[in-house]
């Protein structure tokens, strides 16, 4: 699913890295607990949060993601934002709370992520 | 552990409680490790460990040093910090134990994952901490598949 079908997907307000805007996207992830991005999260995953500061660009960053969504109306930090491009992470918008963004791109065949012990079924 | 003869080293300050900051160092050390030829799934590994080491010098302690060390078959970051210290090191290292504040919490951080994910991501990593003085964490990740085991 590339990232321009998201934002259709999710409504969403494509905030910086237009320029990714054809890339693909094979999986995401939703939470608003860094900690607990820092232990599932795969290089290249697409992350739904609703937590808006700095640190949530930064862990997003760290982890390789290829984009951010912001859920229930939420915006980030300036300080966000600009290190959003500065690293050139695509920053999505959406009202949608994260049940149902989530829901959304997942019924939409959008896989998510699964722990490595997990045999997926 | 091993000490190789290092091909970059750099040192680095980490302030307690400076969360404009906070990353800075981790983020500047997967930007170095990018312009080299090790293998990205290497890079995150190292980029984890270091991100979770440098938010718990921030969160836990007043201040401390990042060394990192880059040789041609390992990566080896160290961090001495000063501070509270940990009493008990294994509980500490339970998934789940934190004594995160409620502000912690609102910025995504005190799950208790913290060091159980470093030791997860790291190829050797050993832990040592003196109560009332500070903490030391060794991790260090190898670049050739065939010395981890
Ligand atoms: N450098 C440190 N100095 C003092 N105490 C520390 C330090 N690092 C960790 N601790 C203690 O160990 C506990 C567990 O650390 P850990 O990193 O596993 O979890 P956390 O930081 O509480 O949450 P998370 O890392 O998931 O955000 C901390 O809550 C804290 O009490
Ligand atoms: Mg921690």
């Amino acid at each position: 699913m590339t990232l321009k079908e998201i934002v259709h997907i999710l409504q969403a307000e494509l905030v910086c890295g237009k320029s990714h805007i054809n890339d693909e996207i094979e999986f995401a992830g939703g939470s608003d607990l860094m900690s607990d991005v820092l232990a599932f999260a795969k290089p290249g995953i697409l992350l739904l949060t609703g937590l808006s500061n700095l640190q949530s660009v930064r862990t997003a960053d760290i982890i390789g993601a290829k984009g951010i969504v912001y859920v229930r109306g939420k915006k980030p930090d300036p300080e966000g934002i600009k290190l959003a491009k500065k690293k050139d992470i695509p920053i999505l918008l959406t009202d949608y709370m994260m049940y149902t963004a989530c829901g959304l791109l997942y019924s939409q065949h959008l896989p998510g992520v699964y722990p490595v012990t997990d045999k997926k079924s | 552990m091993i000490e190789n003869e290092a091909v970059l080293a750099q040192q680095f300050e980490i302030q307690g409680r400076d969360f404009n900051h906070a990353g800075n160092i981790s983020t500047t050390i997967k930007e170095i490790l990018q312009e080299t030829g090790i293998p990205p799934s290497i890079i995150i590994r190292t980029a984890i460990a270091t991100y979770e080491a440098e938010m718990n010098v921030v969160m836990y302690a007043d201040k401390g040093t990042l060394y990192f060390s880059l040789a041609p078959d390992s990566i080896r970051i160290k961090i001495d910090d000063r501070g509270t210290g940990i009493k008990n090191i294994s509980l500490a290292m339970k998934e789940g134990y934190s004594t995160a504040t409620n502000e912690y919490r609102e910025m995504g951080f005190g799950a208790g994952m913290g060091l159980p994910n470093i030791k997860k991501n790291a190829d050797k990593f050993k832990i040592s901490s003196c109560p009332g003085k500070g903490t030391t964490l060794e991790i260090l990740f190898f670049l050739n598949n065939s010395e981890g085991q």
